[in-house]
């Protein structure tokens, strides 16, 4: 079979077409964060997960060091129960403590990672166990109210 | 015909079921001829140059304006919530998962669809289709399965090429125009789409729609009456058809996919 003028422009169309799915993947979609390294996987219960989901990540001093693997629901305690792939290179002491925070006012949650001061490291499926819920607003702004509202109460029978 | 008379609705039943039963023992027939198709690529990539090569610049300009306009909107309405941000995400998401597929199948259609319809039909109005298969050569071997299989090709690549060119657009409207900050633009958009859960899930729309809007303009070409005013209702239905199928398997299909 011999080549001719079109097979060019096909190609071209093809090469196109496969450049596009990869600027899709690598630049729009997150290919480049999906990281192959070897993870070892620790446990987190919290109170209140608030909105945190699968395949969030997991910082420790801003930087990245493992995603959410699963989330579930302990009928036990009744607590959320959070499974954490943590990088192989990545070593935390045994009494590190989790938080879930914020990345900004509206953005996405992940989990804060605090290294503590034992000499024992994490290995694989241990439990973290100091962990702080997220925030809730509505508790908050419960609280705020609840506060308000007993100062405004004390006030008034002070002056009686 | 009348529809109280049972022997009418009997056999408009009947007629409607061999037409359904012919369209499937057609599209069966495509699918096993896919590697047919395959040893014969001189066709093959003929079709897939007349389908996606000449609709690459209609695809590519539309591409760019939806982009423009999706930059445009989402930016009026995210700064209304002091998210301006998001632009890049919202940009993306609507493109990859909606916007790029269904609005290039759409195209796709009129552009290609309605030319493979006109083609089939004219050749059966010509008595093309009966003279192959005189001489012992299979028309839908021969002529259909490569302008299936070359439409199938080319749709994704499309749509492909229509997703990122939209962005691109977006991003030439949202960060250079408006001045959004150009590093959250796409930090946003990277932690806001999935490889496989949105891009991978458009691809595969994209593939279904290839399948539906070149099936159904072969099989109006293949199936129409061979005259002008056949082939010119064919082509019409077409268009309008394939739209409807589009519009309706991207519910059921976004249904399926995103619903968790």
């Amino acid at each position: 079979m011999q080549k001719s003028n079109r097979d060019v422009w096909v190609g071209l169309f093809v090469m196109i077409g496969a450049a596009a799915i990869l600027f899709l993947a690598l630049k729009a979609g997150n290919l480049l964060s999906l990281s192959f390294e070897d993870t070892y996987s620790v446990s987190a219960r919290f109170d209140n997960i608030g909105g945190l989901k699968p395949r969030a990540p997991v910082k420790s001093a801003g930087v990245v060091v493992g995603r959410v693997a699963a989330i579930g629901f302990d009928t036990q305690t009744y607590q959320a129960r959070v499974d954490i792939n943590l990088e192989k290179r990545f070593t935390f002491p045994k009494d590190s403590s989790a938080k879930i925070l914020t990345s900004g006012l509206l953005g996405e949650q992940y989990v804060g990672l605090e290294p503590g001061a034992d000499e024992k490291n994490l290995v694989a499926g241990d439990a973290i166990k100091s962990t702080q819920s997220a925030v809730v607003l509505e508790n908050l702004i419960g609280q705020f109210l609840y506060n308000k509202a007993a100062d405004a109460g004390s006030t008034e029978g002070g002056k009686k | 015909m009348s529809w109280w008379r049972p022997s009418d609705v009997g056999f408009a039943t009947r007629v409607k079921l061999a037409d359904i039963g012919r369209a499937a023992r057609l599209f069966t027939r495509l699918c096993a001829l896919f590697l047919a198709a395959l040893r014969r690529a001189r066709l093959l990539v003929d079709q897939v140059h007349f389908l996606g090569n000449h609709s690459l610049a209609i695809i590519t300009v539309s591409g760019l304006f939806v982009g423009f306009v999706l930059g445009l909107q989402g930016y009026y309405t995210l700064q209304r919530y002091g998210s301006a941000e998001a632009l890049g995400l919202l940009v993306a998401l609507s493109l990859v998962r909606e916007l790029g597929p269904v609005v290039t199948a759409l195209l796709f259609a009129g552009r290609a669809g309605t030319s493979l319809t006109a083609e089939i039909g004219l050749m059966k109005a010509g008595e093309q289709l009966a003279a192959m298969e005189m001489m012992a050569v299979d028309p839908v071997q021969r002529v259909l399965a490569p302008r299936f299989w070359g439409g199938v090709v080319a749709m994704p690549l499309l749509a492909a090429v229509f997703s990122a060119v939209g962005i691109l657009g977006g991003w030439l409207v949202g960060v250079v125009l408006i001045g959004v900050d150009s590093g959250s633009f796409w930090s946003q958009m990277q932690n806001g789409v999935d490889v496989f859960k949105d891009v991978g899930n458009g691809v595969v729309k994209s593939l279904v729609f290839g399948f539906t809007v070149t099936f159904v303009a072969l099989l109006q070409g293949y199936e129409c009456q061979p005259t002008p005013e056949g082939v010119s209702r064919a082509t019409t239905r077409t268009v309008v058809i394939a739209s409807l199928a589009v519009l309706g398997l991207d519910f059921v299909l976004t249904a399926m996919m995103f619903s968790v």
